[in-house]
């Protein structure tokens, strides 16, 4: 019997395992669609941003309540694959509570500790349950999240307090068991949380108990397992690829715009041509800005990951807040859709092409988004987990300036004043210090 | 007031301190005019061996780089770098954030590394070091005065102290508006808006921003960047509010109530 539950157990761990292994693959293949770009630069800033911003949350705290909420599910959920390590040992071992004998009574105390942050979790996500339903935060109902982003936030949710209550169950039912000396299941000492659920077991008979536990068991080490393999396909992705992402933030000035040194050197060779006849020329022609994932960096693909969706970025965005289509929340998770379609037509199309005839632009984000942005950078300043929209939207508009001529009239006229006159406006140069007399 | 152009210090053999970049709204902006005359005003009574460029400044290229043309960015930052490189220019002061963040970020990667200042920095070192003396509390006893932060000074570069040092000095009123600091709400103006119409939506950014601060019970909105003056200008009419509420640039404050 105790062979035949080994047996499933591997099978089970190795199948969950095995699949999100693959899974994970697709999604850096996706994320280096994406250009290459250096980011590895200052190591210490970086492991500074690392601990800061995801250890430790900082950005959450703009919101001090929320953080801390957001700190009990976190930690309960770090914290918890210790007792994870432990079932997955047991399960493959067809031990039980593998550790307690070996750390007597730090065992209790670590049992208890988890159970106290599993209830944690549980009043966290019931908390935040009741803020996407019941109180309808702004943010959590606007129609960027109609559809599957809406139910797959409610069922992060709902998942994360079956496990936890599948857990604390579990204990109570093992302690029941300990009370009236069964077999296999040796004494822990009393846990914090289930200790005061246990007596609700106290009538029941040795084979109900077991079944209870063992029923809990399963479907916990179960559910986390099927938890694993949906992560990838969901917004939950984010408690893992917030740590790189943290990691490549950026580290220059907001205000900072990339370079583009294919163009300062077009420049410097029509300023001085003498420099030209230096040039290499194998140079292929260059594609200015991007249309397509393929033409972002691979940072603005695992942002696109990493979002949660959680909209901080479009609740402070000034064109959201004043009723444009731009939303930032959508531009990243539109391109997270795109980097899944493309990556997906890649992986199936045997004759090696690598376009499908649709891109990012147009097919996902429209030129009306891109032309509402100001620049701002409200967004980049409020994602918790250091997503940059503006860069997407910015590399973007490159491409419709510079690929496609596409402009407003508006802007044209500034293009050529600012060609012509050194100024945006139709003055003429001459009379650039006439404020000095007036 | 005199004001002399670099070619003028170089004609003369003498160096300036630092080089006032105007800017293309402080030159030609007739509302911004006041704001650069004022500054230069101050720069002028303080003693601050200043100079301009004159008919040789050009665009920064910052709104046709944010639109995405950054073949015409990097034309302007060309040129406007072997201006500065020519006349080995050390130091800069602007009164417009947007040039500020181009010179500061942008254009040492272009070859163009200068110290960068903006004026409200500027200007609260020289009243730190007691060279900018007001008149009794400045004028404006009674007062209530609200900060806008703009997104270049503030987000884009972390300045969210020095202007608002600077108005401390005044015997007013200081009143924050409900998103200020890194939770400030644009102008509207930056990332090019300001030279095209904006998109359709349920109300403008700058009709937005204009509610907000009329609704602290502010006097005088302070403003630093010549961008947030027109958009604010226009959303305090937006509110009916231009007879009793003035946008002001914190140099306009200062040089106002200067002995």
């Amino acid at each position: 019997m105790l062979i035949a539950q080994q047996i499933m157990f591997l099978i089970a761990f190795a199948a969950a395992v095995y699949f999100f292994a693959k899974k994970a693959g697709f999604i850096r293949k996706n994320i280096l669609l994406g250009r290459d770009v250096e980011l590895n630069d200052r190591k210490d800033e970086r492991l500074r941003n690392l601990i800061l911003l995801a250890f430790g949350q900082k950005k959450m705290f703009r919101n001090p309540l929320v953080a801390v909420l957001h700190f009990f599910v976190y930690a309960g959920f770090i914290i918890i694959n210790i007792e994870i390590l432990e079932i997955i040992l047991d399960g493959i071992l067809g031990t039980h509570r593998l550790f307690a004998p070996l750390l007597v009574g730090l065992y209790t105390f670590l049992i208890s500790a988890f159970e106290i942050l599993a209830v944690t979790v549980i009043v966290g996500c019931a908390i935040f349950l009741a803020r996407r339903n019941m109180i309808k935060l702004k943010r959590f109902m606007s129609r960027d999240l109609d559809g599957w982003p809406r139910s797959d936030a409610n069922y992060i949710l709902a998942t994360e307090i079956i496990l936890m209550l599948l857990f604390l169950t579990m204990n109570a039912a093992d302690l029941a068991l300990q009370a009236q000396g069964a077999e296999h299941y040796h004494t822990t000492g009393r846990f914090a949380v289930s200790g005061l659920l246990s007596p609700m077991f106290e009538g029941m008979s040795t084979g109900s108990l077991v079944a209870i536990e063992r029923v809990c068991w399963w479907l916990h080490i179960l559910g986390v397992l099927a938890f694993l393999n949906y992560l990838p396909y969901s917004k939950h992705l984010h408690i893992m690829l917030a740590f790189p992402n943290a990691w490549y933030t950026p580290l220059e000035p907001k205000g900072k715009m990339t370079n583009m040194p294919e163009i300062q050197r077009e420049v410097l060779y029509a300023m001085q041509p003498e420099l030209a006849a230096n040039a290499p020329a194998d140079a292929a022609v260059p594609k200015f800005g991007a249309k397509d994932v393929q033409d972002l960096t691979w940072k603005n693909l695992l942002d696109a990951y990493a979002c949660t969706e959680c909209g901080r970025c479009s609740a402070a965005c000034p064109a959201t807040q004043t009723g444009k289509k731009l939303s930032p929340r959508l531009i990243m998770m539109k391109t997270r859709d795109r980097s899944e379609e493309l990556g997906a037509f890649i992986r199936n199309n045997k004759e090696g092409s690598t376009t499908d005839g649709k891109s990012l632009l147009r097919d996902y984000i429209t030129e009306e988004e891109l032309r509402a942005c100001t620049s701002c950078n409200a967004c980049v300043q409020e994602c918790p987990v250091s997503i940059n929209p503006l860069d997407i939207i910015l590399q973007m508009r490159r491409h419709l300036v510079m690929e496609e001529s596409s402009a407003p009239q508006e802007w044209n006229m500034m293009f050529s004043n600012i060609e012509n006159n050194m100024a945006p406006w139709k003055f003429s140069p001459d009379d650039r210090d006439a404020w000095i007399q007036s | 007031m005199q004001v002399r152009t670099m070619a003028d210090y170089m004609a003369s053999g003498e160096t300036p301190e630092i080089l006032f970049w105007v800017g293309c709204a402080g030159s030609f902006d007739q509302r911004a005019q006041k704001i650069t005359r004022a500054f230069a005003s101050i720069l002028d009574k303080t003693g601050v061996k200043f100079a301009i460029l004159g008919k040789e400044e050009g665009c920064t290229g910052d709104p046709a780089r944010r639109a995405g043309n950054e073949f015409l960015f990097q034309m302007m930052a060309y040129n406007n770098i072997q201006v500065l490189n020519g006349y080995g220019v050390k130091k800069i002061v602007t009164t417009c954030p947007h040039c500020f963040n181009t010179f500061k970020n942008e254009y040492p990667e272009l070859g163009g590394s200068y110290e960068v200042m903006h004026h409200t920095t500027l200007l609260q070192q020289l009243i730190d070091e007691g060279k900018v003396r007001l008149k009794d509390g400045g004028g404006f006893k009674g007062k209530k005065i609200t900060y806008h932060d703009s997104c270049y000074l503030g987000r884009a570069n972390n300045i969210y102290e020095a202007p608002r040092k600077v108005l401390e000095v005044f015997d007013a009123e200081l009143v924050e508006m409900k998103r200020c600091r890194s939770n400030g709400l644009c102008c509207g103006a930056g990332g090019a808006q300001m030279f095209k119409e904006e998109e359709k939506g349920t109300t403008r950014v700058n009709f937005e921003r204009g509610r907000e601060a009329v609704a602290t019970g502010a006097n005088v909105i302070a403003a630093n960047c010549p961008f947030c003056m027109t958009m604010l200008t226009d959303g305090v009419k937006e509110q009916g509010r231009e007879d009793d509420v003035k946008v002001l640039d914190i140099a306009e404050l200062v040089a106002a109530s200067m002995e």
